[in-house]
């Protein structure tokens, strides 16, 4: 357990000391969410109505940067094989990163709310259940996109390759946190929302595990 | 034969795609003595010791390093063995001290702050130990990563040509930490191509050519077998 | 084997086309439209049906290593792929006439559509990889984790638009409805099974030539080569 820890703030430490790139994926997600806008027109209502979609497709979209920043810190000088010659089990590692990148996702997402508040109109009445929505939903992306970027960080085409085998796999992700967003923006007098919590957390549930199990299998070489 | 061996290959063999790095290499070593692996660029030396680290997959052969069946238990092997790599295996928006703490707080040691110091200073980093390493020359992120490797205090140590961007001092340092290792009864494999070193400072000598064995004696006898080499190597 | 499965393949779906176009009778509510099941269904199982396979080539792969179940994985996917292709394409041709739309976010044919970029993304994977050993490995992983994805899809996209007809067993439809049903099933099993048997054989034919000869005999007593 201490030697998670360890690696946990390790990650923390590191993605602190990289902040300067961190802000730059804010302002690379807070530009999406403005264009996003031109799609639309300035009819606020509708901009309202679609804001829950457009606040996650800006996550999905800077996740990718994320996820190659957090790989690219292990593989520049292949500090990846020195922790696994310590030994650190791929385990650990795995889940440690994919936490960390959790967070880092969350804190992202939760600094875009107020952008979409101001250029969306899409306040809530319940900010506690819409961060709790976004861990949910950060870490239906971090888990597989930690593992996957962890492949790609090491063949060619990385930029490409990322996000052609996350993007349909998150699809879930996307559908049940888009429309939970939507009815804590727009109101759930229908009371449907825990069915799409309870989605994200079977995703996230199937994808910690399977994930987790399988990072010892790509890292070895 | 009472001695235990510290390495007891054989027939160690490891592939990249269609090409053999490396194939039937056998050797041994008796613990607490050192090896020297000479060779050319691309010889194979730095594939065999990545292989008696366990950081890649045995494709042939056997191997027990330090008592551990290197394909069965490569967990052991690598708590057994330290590697200092061609990368330096460091996190570059780190600083040195973090680099180092934070590897001896994953091998689970105590008093990590005071382990990380005292091998600052032992490698000549103390002065600059709180800088981030992406700001390091590469023989100082060499001599980092020779700080990571002491860390581990493991009772093989292999060292992929350790000599190799450091300075004159530097020389001299690595020659020292090779000598208090073995004072200690810990082994050591060091890949190099300061033969006339190698051989002052080591027991056993192994040439590597093309990924085979191309010869194995006493290290005193190195500068003379390693000839074999002279041909492509007019500039060394 | 690989010809003789194709060979037979053709066959069955040409008979079952015939029979499908010519003695079938017309659908009472749809005409002649109805008529493009007799190749969406089965394209739709088979398509299901190459992906499980490649999922088992997959973990046999993981298990048990070994460069047949890499090779027969690669076939797979490329099947699995093609189908799941040819049935977003289908789908769009039977929703134009029915629902005036050629798209319809239909669970079946969304899920499809994710399924298809989740294979290209899979075989983009394989394709940027020159090591085949982390090709193999990778990809099997890939695979793993798409294919436990697949049912997700459904349900959430099945949720997120719950407005369609319910999926039609073959007890609900009568006999000369099934025979060519049946036979087209059967016929582009047969077909895509063979074809993924001979492009298993140039994978493997691939994948021999960048491994490059094996470990030349050695002095040192026999050695075990693993993959």
């Amino acid at each position: 357990m201490n030697v998670f820890f360890a690696a946990l703030h390790k990650e923390l430490l590191l993605q602190w000391r990289t902040r300067a790139r961190v802000l730059s994926v804010v302002v690379f997600g807070a530009t999406a969410l403005l264009l996003m806008s031109f799609a639309i027109g300035p009819d606020a209502g509708s901009l309202r109505q679609y804001a829950g979609g457009f606040l996650w497709l800006a996550l999905l979209l800077s996740s990718t940067l994320t996820l190659e920043a957090s790989l690219e810190a292990e593989t520049e000088q292949q500090a990846l094989e020195g922790l696994l010659l310590l030994p650190v089990a791929p385990t650990i590692l795995f889940y440690s990163k994919a936490l960390a990148n959790t967070a880092q996702l969350a804190l992202l997402g939760t600094v875009l709310v107020p952008v979409a508040i101001v250029l969306y109109g899409a306040g809530t009445a319940r900010p506690l259940a819409l961060f709790g929505l976004i861990v949910l939903g950060a870490g239906g992306l971090a888990a597989p996109g930690t593992l996957y970027a962890t492949m790609t960080a090491r063949a060619r085409a990385k930029q490409t390759l990322l996000p052609l085998l996350l993007f349909p796999l998150v699809v879930p992700v996307l559908i049940a946190a888009t429309k939970a967003s939507s009815l804590l923006i727009l109101g759930d007098p229908m009371r449907q929302l825990s069915a799409w919590l309870t989605l994200l957390v079977a995703f996230c549930g199937i994808y910690w595990t399977l994930c987790g199990l399988m990072f010892g299998v790509i890292v070895e070489d | 034969m009472t001695t235990p061996l510290a390495l007891d290959v054989q027939g160690l063999a490891r592939r990249y795609g269609g090409r053999w790095a490396l194939s039937g290499v056998s050797f041994s070593l008796e613990a607490g003595q050192a090896l020297a692996l000479v060779g050319r660029n691309g010889s194979g030396k730095s594939t065999l010791l990545r292989l008696l680290a366990a950081a890649l997959r045995v494709h042939a052969g056997e191997a027990r390093v330090c008592g551990a069946d290197l394909r069965r238990d490569a967990d052991t092997v690598r708590r057994r063995t330290a590697l200092l790599s061609h990368a330096a295996y460091t996190w570059e928006a780190l600083s040195a001290r973090e680099n180092l703490v934070f590897t001896s707080r994953l091998l689970g040691q105590d008093r990590p702050r005071e382990r990380a110091a005292q091998r600052l200073e032992q490698v000549g980093l103390a002065a600059r130990g709180d800088d981030p390493v992406s700001s390091f020359s590469a023989g100082m992120r060499k001599r980092l990563a020779l700080a990571r490797t002491l860390l581990q205090e493991a009772p093989l140590v292999m060292l992929d040509e350790p000599y190799g961007a450091l300075d004159p001092p530097g020389f001299r340092l690595i020659d020292g930490i090779i000598r208090a290792v073995r004072v200690e009864g810990r082994s050591v494999v060091m890949a190099t191509h300061q033969v006339e070193r190698a051989a002052a400072l080591c027991d056993r000598g192994l040439v590597l050519e093309q990924g085979r064995v191309a010869w194995q004696g006493p290290a005193a006898e190195l500068p003379l077998k390693s000839g074999l080499l002279r041909g492509s190597e007019e500039g060394a | 084997m690989g010809f003789l499965l194709v060979a037979v393949g053709v066959v069955l779906l040409l008979s079952g086309s015939w029979y499908g176009l010519f003695v079938s009778p017309q659908e009472r509510y749809m005409g002649d439209v109805q008529r493009i099941m007799y190749v969406h269904v089965p394209t739709a199982w088979n398509a299901l049906l190459l992906f499980t396979f490649a999922m088992g080539c997959a973990l046999m792969s993981l298990w048990r290593g070994g460069w047949g179940w890499d090779a027969h994985h690669e076939a797979l996917l490329e099947g699995a792929a093609v189908l799941s292709a040819l049935l977003c394409v289908q789908g769009a041709i039977w929703a134009r006439p029915t629902w005036g739309v050629w798209w319809d976010w239909d669970p079946r044919l969304t899920t499809t559509a994710v399924m298809f970029l989740a294979l290209l993304g899979i075989l983009a994977l394989r394709s940027a990889v020159d090591d085949p050993e982390k090709r193999a490995t990778w990809s099997a992983v890939a695979t793993i984790i798409a294919f436990v994805d697949v049912p997700i899809v459904y349900f959430s996209v099945r949720w997120w638009n719950s407005l369609h007809q319910m999926q039609s067993s073959p007890e609900t439809v009568s006999a000369p409805f099934i025979v060519p049903l049946r036979l087209n099933a059967f016929g582009v099993l047969a077909l895509m099974g063979g074809l993924a048997l001979l492009r298993a054989r140039v994978a493997a034919r691939r994948t021999a030539r960048e491994l490059g000869p094996a470990l030349e005999p050695l002095p040192a007593g026999a050695l075990v080569e693993a993959r």
